[in-house]
C-alpha cells in the first residue's frame, strides 16, 4: 500500500503547509482508506439499487423501469435521494427524540463497520483483522438494536410490533449464517477474510486421488454452506421471502413507519449498503473474493484488478439475492421462524460436522 | 424411473428469468403513442350542418352534460313562389367532458347523423372549465373521425347510411 | 372503627366501575381498522377487527364507502341509460354486469335477441371473466408479497381489453348491450385476433401455475387458511368460485336455463374439495383456462345473422317483473327489474351483487385467524368494492 501511495503523497509533501507531515503513517493511510470506503458505500448502494431494484426488477416484470431521469434512468436514485433530503424532518409528538434520531444511525453504523474487513485486493483492505469474519458477523448484528430503537422510539404500536417481528427474525437467522460460515473457517483454517481468499487460491481438490483441480473456490465443497448463507443473508436483509417486517400490504407498515426524509434515506442506504456488504462477504467466503486464477498474490496490479473482480462477483451474488426477492411470496412470521430453527440450524450443524471430519480425514 | 419433479420454487425462478430476457412491453408515452381502435370512444365530434336542434341527445344523455340552444329562423323557400321555411338554427352546442361518461347514447340516438365518435384522447386541460367543448371545437374534432371499420364475416348488419363522416357531410351538401 | 355508609356506597360504586371496565369495554385486545384506505382491501372496505396479540378475536366489515346509489339512480333513468350505470358495478368485467340487466329488460319488453347477438354476448361475457380473474391471479401474489405476477396479469389482460375496445369502443365500460341485441357488429378480423389472444391467456395461466401455484412458499401460506365448509358457505350466500372451492357443484351457466350460448358449448365446471384459500385460487385458475376454451368454441361456432331484433313498436313497457341471474366472475349476480308500465325506465331495479354476500362471511371466517392470514383470506375471497357497495 505504501508503494502505491508514495508517489501521490510525495506530491502532497511538496505543498508548504503539509510538507512537514509524514503522510505514510498509519493514521493518514487509514484515513484515506476510510474515505475511500465512505465513497464506496453510497456508490455501491446506488449501483446495486439501480441495476437490480430499478432495472432488473423492471425487466423481470416486462416493463422498462425509470427512463426519464438521465439516460435510461441512471440518475433516478440520485433524484430520489435529493427528494428525501429536502423533506420535512418529522418527529412523532410522543416519540423519544434522541432514540428516534439515533436509530437510523445505529443501523447505518453497523453497515459501515462491515466494510472494514472486506478485502478488495492483497493490500486493499481497511484493516485485515485476524478475526475478520467473526468481527463482520458480530457487527452486523448491531443493526438489530437499531431496529428495536426505531420501533420503540416511534411511539406507534404498529411500528413496535413490526420492530419486534424484525428483531426476532434477524436474531433467528444470525445462527444459520454463523454456522454456515464455520464450515468455511474450518476449511480455510483462519478467520481472517484475506486469509480465506489466500486459502481458496491455494486450495486443491483431489478427485479420487487421480488428479487434482487447483484453486477451487469454497462454493463447491461448501455448497450446503453457501446455500445456507444465502438464505440467511436474504433474511438478514429483510428481503422476500423473509420481508414480513417491512411488508407493505400487511396491517403494520414496519418499524420504519414514522421515518421520513433523510432518516428514511439512512435506512434505505443501510439496506442496500448491507446488501452490498453481505454480497461481498459471500463472494469472499465462497467465490474466492478478489482472486481469479492468473492473478498474482502481491503485485500492485492485483490491488487495481482485485476490486473489479470482487465487484463482478458481488453483482453475481446480488443477482441471486434480488432474483429470489422478486419471485417469491413472503413467509409468515411463524413459518419463517420454524424454518430457521427447525430446518436451517440442524442442516448447518450437520454441515459443520461433516466438514470437520472431512478436514481431518482427507 | 420417472423424471423427478422440478420443485416449484425453481420453476418460478425460471419464469422470471425468461421474462427478464424478453423485451419489455412498456410503450413510452409521450415519446411513442399507441393508436386506439377505430371504434374507441375518445371524444365526440359535431357535424353542425346536420344538426336540426331536435334536442334528442341532450334529453337522452344520462348525465345531462350537453347544453343546446337554438332559435327559429326563416329560410328561403325550396321552390319559387313557395312559403318561407322555418328552420332551427344552432346557437350553442356544448358538451361538458368533465361530466361526460363516454357512453355514446347521444351519438346513437341522433337521427340526423350529426354526432360521431373519434378516438382522440389527448385533450386534458389544466382547468376543469376548459373541458367544456363548444360548437367550434366539437366541429374541429370531425377531422379526426375515422371511417367505420368493415364488419366481421357472418354479420348481416345493414350499415347505417350515414355512419361514415364523409357520407354524412355529403348528405347536406346535396 | 366501623365503615360508614358513604364509604360503603363508594366501595360498591368502585366495584361497578371496575366491572364495567373489564366486561363492557373488554380492555384486553386492540381494536384496529383495516381500511378504508388499505392496499389489501380492493377498494374502500373497512373491517373493524379486535386483536388479541396477533389473533383476531372479532371482525366486522363495514362497507358503504363507495355507495353510489345505483338502485335509486336506476329509477330515474331509461333502460338504455341504466346500462351505462350498471357497467360500473364490477368494473373489471364490466360487460358481465350489463348482460343480466339487459336480459331482464328484454323479458319485460317481451323481445328476444337474435342468436348471433346471444353468442357475441356470451363471447364478451367470457372475455370479461378472463379480464377479471387474470387480475385476481396476479394480485393474489402481491398480497402475499410476490410483486412480479401482477405485472404479468396486467400485461396479458391488456390484450383482452384491447379486443373489447375494438368491438365496443370502451375498454372498461363497453356499454354494448341494447334491449333486443347489441349496438353494432364485430369489426373485421376480430375473431382471429381473439383466438390469438386466447393462446396468450393460456400461456399466462401456465406462467401463474409455475410461478405461484407450484411455489412451496405460496402453498404454505395458502393451504389450510380460511377453510369454508360447504354448509357454512351456502348459509352465508357465497357464490362463484368461493363456493365451488368448497366442493359445491353449482354453476348458473350450466344449471339454469339461459338464452345465452353456454349450452351450445362443451365445457366443464371446476370444483375443489378443500375449501381453503389455495383451493379458491386453483379453481379460479382452472376457470380462466375454461373461459379461454369457451371463447375459442364460441368464436368457431358464431352464427351469422342480424344482431338486433325487430323491436315492437310500443310506447310503454308492459307491467311486470323479471329476475335474471348469471354466473359472473365474482359470483352470482342478479337483477330484479320491476316495470310499472311506464314509458321508458324501470320502476325498481334491485341488484343482487356477488361480493356483498361474499363478504358477509368475514365475521365468521376471521375469528381466531392470525393477522397475516387475514390478508390472505380477504384476497382469496376476491371482492370488488363497486360490487359490494353499488
Amino acid at each position: 500500500m505504501s508503494a502505491l501511495l508514495a508517489p501521490a503523497l510525495a506530491a502532497l509533501a511538496v505543498l508548504p503547509p503539509v510538507a512537514a507531515v509524514d503522510v505514510t503513517t498509519y493514521g493518514w493511510v487509514t484515513a484515506l482508506k476510510v474515505a475511500i470506503v465512505l465513497g464506496v458505500i453510497p456508490a455501491g448502494a446506488l449501483i446495486l439499487g439501480y441495476v437490480f431494484l430499478l432495472k432488473m426488477m423492471s425487466h423481470m416484470q416486462s416493463r422498462l423501469g425509470p427512463m426519464e431521469a438521465g439516460p435510461h434512468g441512471v440518475l433516478q436514485l440520485v433524484a430520489d435521494g435529493v427528494k428525501f433530503l429536502q423533506k420535512e424532518d418529522i418527529f412523532p409528538s410522543r416519540a423519544d427524540r434522541r432514540v428516534f434520531a439515533a436509530a437510523p444511525l445505529v443501523v447505518l453504523m453497523s453497515t459501515f463497520l462491515l466494510y472494514v474487513v472486506i478485502p478488495a485486493g492483497p493490500r486493499a483492505v481497511v484493516e485485515d483483522l485476524d478475526t475478520g469474519i467473526f468481527f463482520a458477523l458480530a457487527v452486523s448484528s448491531i443493526s438489530v438494536i437499531g431496529v428495536l430503537m426505531a420501533g420503540w422510539a416511534s411511539a406507534n404500536k404498529y411500528a413496535l410490533i413490526g420492530a419486534l417481528r424484525a428483531a426476532g427474525q434477524l436474531i433467528a437467522y444470525e445462527l444459520p449464517m454463523v454456522l454456515a460460515v464455520v464450515g468455511v473457517v474450518i476449511q480455510a483454517g483462519t478467520m481472517s477474510l484475506s486469509g480465506i481468499v489466500v486459502a481458496q487460491a491455494n486450495y486443491e481438490v483431489s478427485v479420487f486421488g487421480l488428479f487434482e483441480i487447483p484453486k477451487v473456490p469454497y462454493v463447491f465443497p461448501q455448497i450446503v454452506g453457501f446455500l445456507l448463507f444465502m438464505i440467511a443473508a436474504q433474511a438478514e436483509l429483510s428481503q422476500a421471502p423473509f420481508d414480513m417486517p417491512v411488508a407493505e400490504s400487511e396491517l403494520v407498515a414496519g418499524y420504519m413507519t414514522e421515518y421520513s426524509g433523510f432518516r428514511f434515506l439512512f435506512f434505505f442506504m443501510g439496506e442496500f449498503g448491507s446488501a452490498f456488504a453481505l454480497a461481498a462477504i459471500a463472494a469472499t467466503l465462497f467465490l474466492g473474493g478478489w482472486y481469479v486464477p492468473g492473478m498474482s498474490m502481491d503485485a500492485v496490479a492485483s490491488d487495481i484488478i482485485g476490486p473489479l473482480v470482487l465487484g463482478g462477483k458481488i453483482m453475481l451474488v446480488a443477482f441471486f439475492i434480488f432474483w429470489v426477492r422478486f419471485t417469491y411470496p413472503r413467509l409468515r412470521e411463524d413459518q419463517l421462524q420454524s424454518m430457521a430453527w427447525k430446518v436451517l440450524i440442524p442442516i448447518s450443524l450437520v454441515n459443520i460436522a461433516v466438514t470437520g471430519v472431512a478436514k481431518v480425514v482427507f | 424411473m420417472p423424471r423427478p419433479e422440478v420443485p416449484g420454487v425453481i420453476k418460478g425462478l425460471g419464469v422470471t428469468f425468461r421474462t427478464m430476457l424478453k423485451p419489455a412491453v412498456t410503450v413510452q408515452y409521450p415519446h411513442v403513442k399507441e393508436t386506439p381502435a377505430p371504434r374507441a370512444r375518445g371524444v365526440i365530434a359535431l357535424l353542425e350542418e346536420n344538426c336540426t336542434v331536435c334536442m334528442l341527445c341532450a334529453r337522452e344523455c344520462p348525465d345531462w352534460c350537453i347544453y343546446i340552444e337554438g332559435h327559429n329562423d326563416k329560410a328561403p323557400p325550396r321552390r319559387e313562389g313557395g312559403k318561407p321555411r322555418t328552420i332551427n338554427v344552432l346557437d350553442r352546442f356544448d358538451i361538458d367532458y368533465g361530466l361526460c361518461m363516454y357512453c355514446g347514447i347521444c351519438v346513437e340516438v341522433c337521427p340526423f347523423d350529426a354526432l360521431f365518435w373519434s378516438p382522440e384522447y389527448e385533450y386534458s386541460e389544466l382547468r376543469i372549465a376548459d373541458l367544456l367543448h363548444d360548437k367550434q371545437r366539437l366541429g374541429q374534432w370531425m377531422d379526426t373521425v375515422p371511417e367505420p371499420p368493415a364488419y366481421e364475416s357472418g354479420a348481416q348488419v345493414k350499415p347505417k347510411k350515414y355512419a361514415s363522416p364523409a357520407a354524412a357531410r355529403a348528405k347536406n351538401a346535396s | 372503627m366501623t365503615v360508614t355508609e358513604p364509604q360503603q356506597l363508594a366501595y360498591i360504586a368502585g366495584q361497578a366501575a371496575e366491572a364495567r371496565l373489564r366486561f363492557e369495554l373488554e380492555t384486553e385486545g386492540m381494536t384496529l381498522n383495516i381500511g378504508p384506505q388499505h392496499p389489501a382491501t380492493h377498494g374502500t372496505l373497512r373491517i373493524i377487527v379486535r386483536l388479541d396479540g396477533e389473533q383476531v378475536v372479532w371482525a366486522d366489515p363495514s362497507c358503504g364507502y363507495m355507495h353510489r346509489g345505483y338502485e335509486k339512480l336506476a329509477e330515474v333513468r331509461k333502460y338504455q341509460q341504466v346500462t351505462t350505470l350498471v357497467n360500473r358495478i364490477d368494473w373489471l368485467s364490466s360487460f358481465c354486469n350489463e348482460v343480466p340487466f339487459i336480459l331482464a329488460a328484454e323479458q319485460l319488453y317481451e323481445v328476444e335477441a337474435p342468436p348471433r347477438a346471444q353468442w357475441i354476448r356470451t363471447l364478451l361475457f367470457e372475455m370479461g371473466r378472463i379480464a377479471n380473474i387474470t387480475l385476481f391471479l396476479g394480485e393474489m401474489g402481491v398480497q402475499l408479497g410476490a410483486i412480479t405476477p401482477v405485472f404479468y396479469a396486467f400485461r396479458d389482460r391488456e390484450h383482452v381489453l384491447n379486443l373489447i375496445e375494438a368491438a365496443t369502443g370502451g375498454r372498461f365500460h363497453p356499454n354494448y348491450d341494447r334491449v333486443g341485441g347489441l349496438k353494432d357488429d364485430l369489426p373485421k378480423g376480430w375473431v382471429e385476433e381473439t383466438k390469438a389472444v386466447m393462446d396468450k391467456v393460456r400461456e399466462f395461466c401456465d406462467q401463474m401455475e409455475d410461478l405461484l401455484l407450484g411455489n412451496e412458499i405460496f402453498e404454505r401460506r395458502m393451504r389450510g387458511i380460511g377453510v369454508i365448509p360447504a354448509r357454512v358457505g351456502l348459509g352465508y350466500g357465497l357464490s362463484g368460485a368461493n363456493i365451488r372451492a368448497s366442493g359445491v357443484d353449482w354453476d348458473i351457466r350450466r344449471d339454469e336455463p339461459s338464452v345465452l350460448a353456454w349450452k351450445d358449448c362443451d365445457w366443464k365446471v371446476w370444483t375443489h374439495t378443500d375449501g381453503d384459500s389455495f383451493a379458491r385460487y386453483w379453481v379460479r385458475l382452472q376457470e380462466t383456462r375454461e373461459a379461454a376454451k369457451l371463447v375459442d368454441q364460441l368464436c368457431d361456432g358464431l352464427p351469422s345473422g342480424p344482431i338486433m331484433a325487430k323491436m315492437p313498436a310500443r310506447l310503454r313497457v308492459p307491467k311486470g317483473e323479471a329476475w335474471v341471474h348469471t354466473e359472473n366472475p365474482l359470483g352470482e349476480m342478479g337483477y330484479y327489474v320491476v316495470s310499472d308500465g311506464g314509458p321508458s325506465g324501470p320502476f325498481r331495479c334491485k341488484i343482487r351483487s356477488a361480493s356483498f354476500n361474499n363478504i358477509s362471511i368475514l365475521p365468521w371466517i376471521l375469528r381466531g385467524v392470525y393477522v397475516p392470514d387475514v390478508i390472505t383470506i380477504l384476497s382469496s375471497l376476491y371482492f370488488i368494492l363497486g360490487d359490494i357497495d353499488r
